[in-house]
């Protein structure tokens, strides 16, 4: 027997929007399988993981401040996937945003830097500083794929542990806490240069405000810009799109900027807002796993916002799976991972029906 | 073939469709694009199965579950796009296909045996890329004809040949004929089938609109079957006066752009207001690169090598060209000259987005692009299913009546348009034609190239040929004979002595 996959004559927008809630189903009913195969009581499991993070203030403010970082970076690898550019380095630029606004963050403390003109300049600069980090630490894999041909897939992959590990070393050197007993820590940041919590006593930054901000002015750009018109062009029909007057070096010089400008801020929130000082590692796998909250949300904007509010109901109930069920940490990213395969799949289908035929190929 | 009917969903490809093949004979089947034809020779090679209604075969119906049951019982096909790889020789392009029990070392012999028989000349150890599309297209009928076919469909199987290899192709078709073989000829090209077929079956929206002998009907009465309508004859140029060059273009050189591309070579030519210069050639000469330097897809080393209304545009790009009136329609309509997955309104933005107020900071302006839409669909009889439905839907006739209507909607001084015609049923190419004249005539520059010698003939003042990269002389329609442009793209003009 043989397994064709033969295109659907009609596209239709339900099937395309149903696909990921099917795909979710799925990847929810294998995650309940290997759980029971650990002795853990799927009902308890799926309790744990969905329902009580949304039944509880302190969870549901954790929700909104571990989607932000997710929803930013999403919105931007969006406009690379939709241009048919492969950002897959989105950690990389989120660390080098936390980074470079994070330094800042390092000048300005003690009230350093603050005599004449106060600290009120302090959080716009840094919110600047980390997306331009971002910016100038995603051109790079642009501009080796535009320069030298070389796969920007490899180039953003690797330049993640460039990051990562450069951190890592300024941590523990350079920006080193003097006071701090030899922990690889910085100092903390001034409250100037600390995003406000938004309620006493909750979790919830200023920064949380900014994704659905981002979000409307991304869908916009998309959907209605010139800008937008090219980037989905060039993706679609590269060579309609040079017949046009379009140039694909700018438009993917233009998609590695967004996407890790808005990388390198959710970075430098993530440290401003959350952390409150820079340390080795500033994200769980943000960069990774917006690429699941992008496809998720359909390479759409506002896709991205309701797939990163899910991905992030994923990682705190998997925090809070960790503490009531003993199940380990790496069962969240397991299952993200499961959940980017199940939406591939339904993308597929969504588009191919399966065919079944006996005898050999033709 | 007897009562076939086929339906996909709602829609009835084939109605009631009955037809007769005796051996000995060569059939023509003919019919617009979207016809059904392409359907009804799929269900009798075994690609799809008939809704209703049965296939004979020597009296007994049979079932065809897929091409090897059909290429078993003796049922071989000859399709219009080579799927041959360019790689590969010949004889190995062939072997793909052999059962697995042959050896590669026995099909060259087997090759030659089947090449000297039908006069083909195919040389088993060439690689195909070095081949032109008359040869590939053997490539392909030995291919079929090494299963010992009872039965041989060939889909506009002339489409890309040049008189001589068309008139080649012939000897070989009569040549089956006269083994007795029968033959299901497919073709919009009705002087061809009055040369072949004795008989031939008219197909209109998928119904048979009759079966008659082409020999006693006349190329007009038999169009008039195919499209229900008669085809208005297109308006002569007529005589209109020439304005001052619009475009010259002097010793344009351009490197090969792939490995198997044509360079360009010395390419010189001007074209006048109110003037159409046609050039034809046979596929892979030069004629997408050629567009491709004229539109500014890519840039010439020269500024000066292309003169626009007397302006240097050699080294501007697609965009700046349009800004100086000047509009383009390339070969391919998916995904060059539209968008598949864009709307149609989208696609006026493709091309118009420097002009015509379609944008304004930035903005896209949606209305106005759908308004402009709307015109083209009015003005062209565009078919659409929805108001304003993605490009790829439409058919290939409505895509190009669209992308045509494009630009000249935008009323350029110079036109460049490839293939405006090809693989447009001839309606749909009467339209178009007769658009371009009347473009021409409000004195448009257009700069027409083509595969098809009678739309050259009948709509261009000047006809030069480029062969391999190298445009001959233009020489003037009215007093030029069909054999002369055919020995030309052949590559055997004056001077150029060397057999290809």
């Amino acid at each position: 027997m043989r397994i064709d996959l033969e295109a659907r004559a009609q596209r239709s927008t339900l099937r395309e929007i149903l696909a990921p809630v099917g795909a979710m189903i799925v990847a929810i009913i294998i995650g309940g399988i290997v759980v029971s195969l650990m002795g853990i009581s799927p009902i308890a499991a799926g309790n744990v993981y969905f329902i009580e993070p949304l039944s509880q203030s302190y969870s549901l403010q954790a929700i909104a401040v571990k989607a932000t970082p997710l929803v930013l970076i999403a919105v931007g690898l969006t406009f690379c996937y939709r241009a048919n550019l492969w950002n897959i380095g989105a950690e990389g630029q989120f660390i080098a945003g936390g980074a470079l606004g994070g330094w800042l963050g390092l000048l300005t403390n003690g009230g350093a830097m603050q005599d004449t003109l106060g600290g009120w300049w302090i959080l716009p600069a840094m919110l600047i500083m980390g997306a331009l980090g971002g910016v100038l630490y995603g051109l790079i894999p642009a501009l080796l794929r535009i320069k030298l041909n070389v796969s920007e897939i490899l180039t953003s992959l690797m330049l993640v542990y460039v990051a990562q590990l450069g951190l890592d070393w300024l941590v523990r050197g350079p920006w080193k806490d003097p006071a701090g007993h030899n922990l690889p820590v910085s100092v903390n940041f001034d409250p100037e240069a600390t995003l406000p919590i938004l309620f006493d006593g909750g979790s919830l930054h200023l920064g949380v405000l900014l994704a659905p901000i981002v979000v409307i002015i991304a869908a916009i750009v998309f959907s209605k810009t010139l800008f937008g018109f090219q980037v989905r062009l060039v993706g679609s029909s590269p060579r309609a799109a040079r017949f046009g007057g379009f140039n694909d070096s700018t438009i993917a010089i233009a998609a590695f900027a967004i996407s890790g400008g808005l990388a390198g801020l959710a970075g430098v929130i993530e440290v401003s807002g959350k952390i409150g000082q820079l340390i080795p590692s500033i994200s769980p796998g943000y960069g990774f796993s917006a690429i699941i909250v992008a496809f998720l949300g359909r390479l759409h904007p506002v896709g991205a916002l309701i797939a990163g509010l899910v991905l992030a109901l994923t990682f705190v109930g998997g925090e809070d799976a960790q503490i009531a069920l003993h199940l380990p940490g790496d069962m969240t990213l397991a299952f993200q991972g499961v959940l980017l395969i199940c939406v591939l799949a339904a993308d597929v289908l969504a588009r191919y029906r399966l065919k079944f035929s006996m005898g050999a190929a033709a | 073939m007897r009562g076939i009917t086929k339906r996909f969903g709602a829609f009835t490809a084939n109605d009631d469709v009955t037809l007769g093949l005796s051996p000995g004979e060569i059939h023509a089947l003919l019919g617009e694009n979207g016809a059904g034809k392409s359907t009804l020779v799929k269900m009798l090679y075994g690609l799809l199965a008939p809704t209703e209604g049965e296939i004979l075969w020597n009296g007994e119906p049979i079932k065809l579950a897929n091409p090897n049951a059909a290429r078993a019982l003796g049922i071989g096909m000859v399709f219009q796009h080579f799927s041959l790889f360019d790689n590969l020789t010949v004889a190995e392009n062939i072997a793909l296909v052999m059962p697995k029990a042959e050896r590669l070392e026995d099909v060259p012999a087997k090759i030659d045996q089947i090449s000297r028989a039908y006069g083909m000349g195919l040389e088993p150890n060439r690689p195909v890329w070095s081949l032109s599309a008359g040869e590939r297209q053997r490539i392909e009928i030995a291919r079929a004809l090494l299963q010992d076919p009872k039965v041989l469909i060939l889909d506009e199987p002339t489409s890309v040949l040049t008189p001589q290899e068309a008139e080649k192709l012939f000897e070989t078709l009569d040549r089956l004929k006269a083994e007795g073989r029968a033959l299901l000829y497919i073709s919009h090209h009705l002087e061809e089938v009055k040369r072949l077929c004795e008989r031939a079956t008219i197909l209109r929206r998928g119904k048979v609109m009759g079966t008659c002998d082409p020999q006693i009907e006349t190329a007009r009465s038999m169009a008039a079957l195919m499209v229900g309508t008669q085809i208005a004859e297109v308006r002569a140029a007529g005589k209109h006066s020439l304005g001052k060059d619009r475009l010259v273009v002097a010793n344009l050189n351009a490197p090969s752009p792939t490995l198997h591309g044509v360079a360009l070579k010395n390419v010189s030519l001007s074209v006048r207001g109110g003037e159409v210069f046609g050039i034809a050639g046979v596929a892979g000469n030069g004629q997408s690169e050629l567009f491709a330097s004229l539109s500014g897809e890519t840039l010439a080393n020269e500024a000066g090598a292309i003169l626009i209304d007397g302006k240097p545009v050699g080294t501007l790009d697609i965009s700046e060209r349009r800004a100086l009136d000047a509009g383009f329609v390339p070969e391919e309509r998916n995904g060059h000259a539209a968008a598949p997955d864009f709307t149609l309104s989208d696609n006026i933005v493709l091309t118009g987005h420097g002009s015509d107020g379609l944008t304004q900071a930035g903005f896209i302006n949606g209305a106005k692009a759908l308004e402009k839409s709307q015109k083209v669909i009015a003005a062209f009889d565009v078919r659409t299913g929805s108001p304003d439905p993605l490009a790829r839907t439409l058919s290939g006739g409505n895509l190009q009546k669209f992308v045509v209507g494009r630009e000249i909607l935008r009323e350029p001084a110079l036109l460049i348009i490839n293939q405006p015609t090809w693989g447009v049923d001839a309606l749909a190419a009467a339209t178009i034609r007769q658009a371009l004249l009347d473009l021409c005539a409000r004195g448009a520059a257009l700069l027409i190239i083509s595969q098809d010698l009678d739309e050259l003939f009948e709509i261009s003042d000047r006809i030069a040929v480029i062969h391999t990269g190298t445009l001959s002389e233009a020489l003037p329609a009215r007093s030029t004979t069909r054999e002369a442009i055919g020995l030309l793209m052949a590559g055997m003009g004056e001077g150029d002595s060397h057999a290809h």
